[in-house]
């Protein structure tokens, strides 16, 4: 979409005003100043995703819409979180955030702030894996998504 | 070189290059710059209101009555929100306009200046799309690209707010010829695959029909429409937006259908195979509920501009994207090389089956009352003006009997607010129409209720000395809201009588025009005539009808299209 003041609440809005469904949205400029690019995930049928494809293509400042679902893609979220490490709890949390392939970047004589990055699906399998008193605080960014092999989105 | 100007010239030289010869609004503070170069020219007429949704509302009947972009000037703040509820009527109806309003100075939008609102935010769910100028150099690329886009593809309202010091900055005017954007291409030829598949459709129907919309007179297809059901010997309905896209007095013409369509338009809808829709949007007064009115043996080709239209509410077998004159001219092409002939015989008796639902007369009412009947009125008026006006209406019971008994042969005659439902439309609508059409007869058909939604208007009437015929039902109840209230609330009339009504023709005659109060049914045709002799006066006609009359036929909300109330 053209990277204009204004564009985001567009979209916002028109899910708003249809009732359709954000789950997450990440927007950001791209290579190019003009352009941003967004990846927003959304949940509906068939038909309601038709709906939502054509009306955003209808907003003047989208230049482009593709259902990522339509093929191959990889998708990933980067999270944040914040988690109470005290005592033993300290190398168990370590030993989990190895095996999900995150790391550490802040520590605390009370807390780790660990980051991670993946599929949400895994993110959500790593907070079920704390416990949840122990999870302190979440910032999560909301999907980003590409499609595979040498398909490219250019306008 | 050229010399620099400031950003108020600029809009003003805009409107001149984009041959605006007529536009509707009201001053204020941010406006005052744009207001002082209006004054200092001709080209551009500006038309002052007494309230901002009737400049609005004017520049739509204006632009709903010729083929150009109507246009509206509102100051910041109130200007804007009093023009909100005429900027939604237009995006209802898809009206291509365009609305300047006026915004506080760039340095004071955010501070909760005097006269400030978000106006890019409120007006942002009920505009094409909308802009906020913030740098007098891209002022007048921005005001072409807002024709632009009001005008192409599916059209619609686009909103400029100009903040004050941008109309005092300067600098040199250039008009673009023409404008692209990379993320606007209206989509206008449609698919040549999709118009053979649609052709072999047509032409294998044994009960086919042609439902055409508001998408027909807006695109200028009639002559399409007329040509493709002539050629085809199909029957055609026209939406309450579309009337006068295929000629009523046609004895292909099945009249309207929807909530209050003729009985044969209806089950034309309901019962047909191959279901052939020009413009149309399948709303739901027009289909009902969808559930009752999708059927497997269906077969839908749907034309629309507008791919979003597609598929929206009833699914369609074969779509069509694309600017409908063009689809349509196509389409004929694709027909008259097909080898197949469509099955005459099964569609004669289609025909006969037509005519056994056209016999039921779904329109009768009391000709012989002795209180005046509606109907009649418009019927009337129909026959006085030789089916030649110009008719626009407000909202409620008065406008389905003027969709009804008006017969609509031509395209842009019929002037209403058919998606958003805006009481108070009528009269300023008038307003622009006679505007656009100096020579044309006006007629506004209104209830008493309606008509004091806007009735200020009367006093612009007066300064431009535009000589409006309006007739006005007057059934002393918000009709519509009385005969919903009669059918599925008990007969309980919660606040829908109006028990303190003004004189109007004292009213009328007060803003120095001419009121008639006319109350016996012979009274009226004599009253219609004596009115339309005044060629240079606005002629305020009271009709005092029948409380209890209400509109037939009725499909009740939510209920199927062949399940209609009748007389």
């Amino acid at each position: 979409m053209e990277n204009e003041a204004g564009a985001l609440s567009r979209v916002a809005g028109l899910f708003s005003a249809r009732g359709y469904n954000i789950e997450s949205l990440s927007v950001a400029p791209t290579e190019d100043p003009t352009l941003s690019r967004m990846t927003l995930v959304t949940v509906g049928s068939d038909e309601v995703v038709e709906q939502v494809t054509k009306h955003l293509n209808k907003l003047i400042e989208v230049v482009k819409v593709v259902d990522l679902n339509d093929g191959c893609h990889i998708e990933r979220e980067l999270m944040l979180v914040k988690v109470r490490a005290q005592g033993q709890d300290r190398e168990e949390i370590k030993r989990l955030v190895e095996i999900f392939r995150g790391c550490i970047i802040d520590v605390t004589d009370k807390s780790y702030t660990i980051e991670l990055t993946g599929t949400s699906s895994k993110l959500d399998a790593f907070l079920e894996t704390m416990e949840k008193s122990a999870v302190l605080e979440t910032v999560r960014t909301g999907a980003s998504g590409v499609g595979r092999g040498d398909w490219i989105l250019k306008v | 070189m050229s010399v620099e100007i400031t950003g108020a010239e600029i809009t003003v030289r805009c409107l001149q290059e984009e041959g605006v010869n007529c536009i509707f609004g009201y001053p204020g503070g941010a406006v005052l710059f744009l207001y002082d170069e209006l004054f200092k020219q001709e080209k551009v007429r500006h038309i002052l209101v007494r309230h901002e949704q009737a400049a609005v509302h004017a520049a739509d009947g204006y632009a709903r009555s010729s083929d150009q972009v109507g246009v509206a000037l509102v100051t910041s703040g109130p200007g804007l929100t009093n023009a909100v509820t005429g900027i939604a009527t237009a995006y209802m109806d898809s009206i291509p306009m365009v609305i300047i309003s006026g915004q506080v100075p760039t340095e004071a939008i955010g501070l909760d200046a005097f006269q400030e609102v978000d106006t890019v935010g409120i007006t942002r769910p009920c505009v094409k799309h909308n802009f906020l100028v913030k740098d007098v150099a891209e002022l007048a690329l921005t005001i072409k690209k807002a024709f632009y886009i009001a005008s192409t593809g599916r059209p619609g309202p686009v909103l400029v707010d100009i903040p004050k010091d941008i109309t005092q900055h300067k600098t040199k005017f250039v008009y673009p010829d023409k404008v692209t954007m990379r993320s606007y291409n209206p989509v206008v030829k449609g698919h040549v695959r999709q118009t053979k598949r649609a052709a072999d459709l047509i032409l294998s129907a044994k009960r086919p029909v042609i439902y055409s919309g508001g998408g027909v007179i807006l695109s200028d297809a009639s002559t399409q429409l007329i040509e493709l059901t002539k050629l085809l010997n199909y029957p055609c309905t026209n939406t309450l937006m579309g009337l006068g896209g295929y000629p009523a007095t046609d004895k292909q013409s099945l009249g309207m259908l929807g909530m209050h369509g003729t009985y044969e338009a209806n089950m034309a809808m309901q019962y047909c195979d191959v279901l052939i829709a020009v413009g149309a949007r399948f709303d739901d007064r027009v289909i009902g509920n969808p559930k009752h009115f999708s059927n497997e043996n269906r077969k839908i080709i749907h034309i629309d501009i507008d791919p979003s239209s597609i598929s929206k509410r009833v699914k369609v077998d074969v779509p069509i994207v694309g600017n409908v004159p063009d689809v349509l001219k196509e389409l004929i092409k694709q027909l008259k090389e097909n080898k197949t002939k469509s099955d005459q015989s099964a569609l004669k008796d289609w025909w006969k089956q037509i005519d056994l639902w056209r016999a039921r007369d779904c329109l009768k009412y009391d000709r012989e009352s002795k209180i005046i009947k509606p109907q009649m009125v418009v019927e009337q008026l129909y026959n006085v003006t030789k089916g030649n006006a110009f008719v626009t209406s407000d909202v409620g019971q008065h406008q389905m009997w003027a969709a009804q008994f008006y017969k609509f042969d031509k395209p842009r005659r019929w002037i209403n607010s058919g998606g958003l439902g805006t009481m108070g439309f009528g009269l300023p609508a008038a307003m622009g129409v006679q505007l656009a059409n100096p020579k044309g007869r006006v007629a506004c058909i209104t209830g008493e209720a309606s008509i004091q939604m806007c009735i200020q208007e009367l006093s612009t009437c007066k300064q431009y000395g535009l000589p409006l015929k309006i007739i006005n039902l007057n059934n002393r109840y918000m009709g519509m809201v009385r005969q919903w209230q009669e059918f599925f609330h008990g007969n309980r009339y919660a606040e829908s009588y109006m028990n303190a009504l003004p004189d109007f023709v004292k009213l009328t005659e007060s803003y120095g025009h001419v009121g008639m109060k006319i109350e016996r049914p012979e009274d009226v045709e004599g009253a219609l005539k004596e009115a339309f002799k005044l060629k240079d006066q606005l002629v305020f006609m009271d009709f005092i009808t029948d409380q209890t009359e209400n509109v037939f036929p009725m499909v009740p909300g939510g209920k199927g299209l062949s399940e209609m109330i009748l007389v």
